[in-house]
């Protein structure tokens, strides 16, 4: 059964309620210290701080984002 | 109080909220088409701030852009490209802030997809509520004094008109309000976006900038790291004109030498 949590518009199947945003970030590949990438959970932007005590939920929906070249 | 500076080497730093930066040129990074070319014309720039975007994680992406621009030791200005509301702007402001850990924005609100303009309203609505949230706020806007005014009243640290429309080349169509803007203005005025050639950069800060932003002048240049060299050069020589006193434009000529004193051979 699908978890609905939703990450940058996709549901994510591989991905199961109770992992910490610190796992999804590492998932994707991306540094743990996640600099220059940042969370936003249900339009709410999730401090670095709290990525570890932070974790997914039914429904989630994720915006996963980092800096790229622009400007 | 210090000489007036006379030659490149004297050229004082770029301040902006406190903060000194070495270069009077700040680079977009957008448009360069490998890495190794970006951090070239960083070098070669001597840019001291780059600016980036934020976007959605893809899976394709590569390389490592902050490694490379924290390797070059250059500031990162986070931007809201792309942004079309202050809502958007200011989500997207406190997503960066959080990336980067810099509190510094440029704040980019557009208002029309085909001409990339800001939305003066969106743009001094989403200026005053970051400003209230804490963040250094560097609006792009346009060329219009009165805006430039408003968003400076509003607390931002510096203003960036544009000079034309992003990407156009099309230099400083508007050179009278530019001067308008930097003649008032109480904080930087960096101009931002039009750029097209090294002499367009010059004129900018000869008409009283503090500092030009540009990328795809030196990005989608045919030889990048040729323009980023022209650029560092056309901002040092434009700053230096500006204050140089340059003499009065003449409907007639004016000889440098009189004729008194000329030898007699007719």
């Amino acid at each position: 059964m699908s978890s609905g949590i939703t990450v940058n518009g996709n549901l994510r199947d591989d991905l199961e309620p109770g992992l910490s945003i610190v796992d999804l970030v590492t998932r994707h590949g991306l540094p743990e210290e996640g600099r220059g990438v940042a969370v936003a959970i249900d339009g709410e932007v999730v401090p670095r701080a709290q990525w570890s005590s932070t974790l997914l939920e039914e429904g989630s929906a994720v915006e996963l984002v980092q800096a790229i070249q622009g400007g | 109080m210090d000489a007036p500076a006379q030659t490149v080497a004297e050229i004082p730093p770029l301040e902006i909220a406190g903060v000194q930066l070495a270069s009077r040129l700040i680079l977009g990074t957008g448009g360069f088409h490998r890495l190794d070319e970006l951090a070239a014309a960083i070098e070669v720039s001597g840019t001291a701030m780059v600016t980036v975007a934020m976007r959605r994680v893809e899976p394709t992406q590569q390389g490592s852009l902050i490694g490379v621009l924290d390797r070059a030791g250059v500031r990162i200005l986070p931007n809201t490209a792309g942004c079309f509301t202050a809502r958007e702007a200011i989500r997207t402001a406190e997503l960066a802030r959080e990336a980067l850990e810099t509190d510094w924005v440029k704040l980019e609100v557009i208002g029309d997809d085909r001409t990339l303009l800001p939305d003066p309203a969106e743009l001094l609505d989403a200026a005053e509520q970051l400003v209230s949230r804490g963040f250094t706020v560097l609006p792009y806007a346009t060329d219009d004094p009165v805006l430039c005014r408003r968003l400076e009243e509003a607390g931002c640290a510096a203003v960036m008109p544009l000079g034309s429309p992003i990407g156009s080349g099309r230099g400083i169509a508007n050179p009278i309000n530019i001067a308008l803007i930097t003649e008032r203005a109480n904080v930087p005025v960096i101009l931002d976006a039009g750029i097209g050639t090294a002499s367009e950069a010059a004129q900018a800060l000869e008409l009283g900038c503090d500092a030009v932003l540009l990328a795809t002048a030196v990005s989608r240049a045919a030889d990048p790291i040729r323009m980023a060299a022209a650029m560092r050069a056309a901002v040092e020589a434009g700053w230096l004109a500006g204050g140089a006193g340059r003499i009065p434009v003449r409907t007639w000529a004016q000889a440098s030498t009189t004729p008194e004193g000329m030898a007699d051979l007719a």
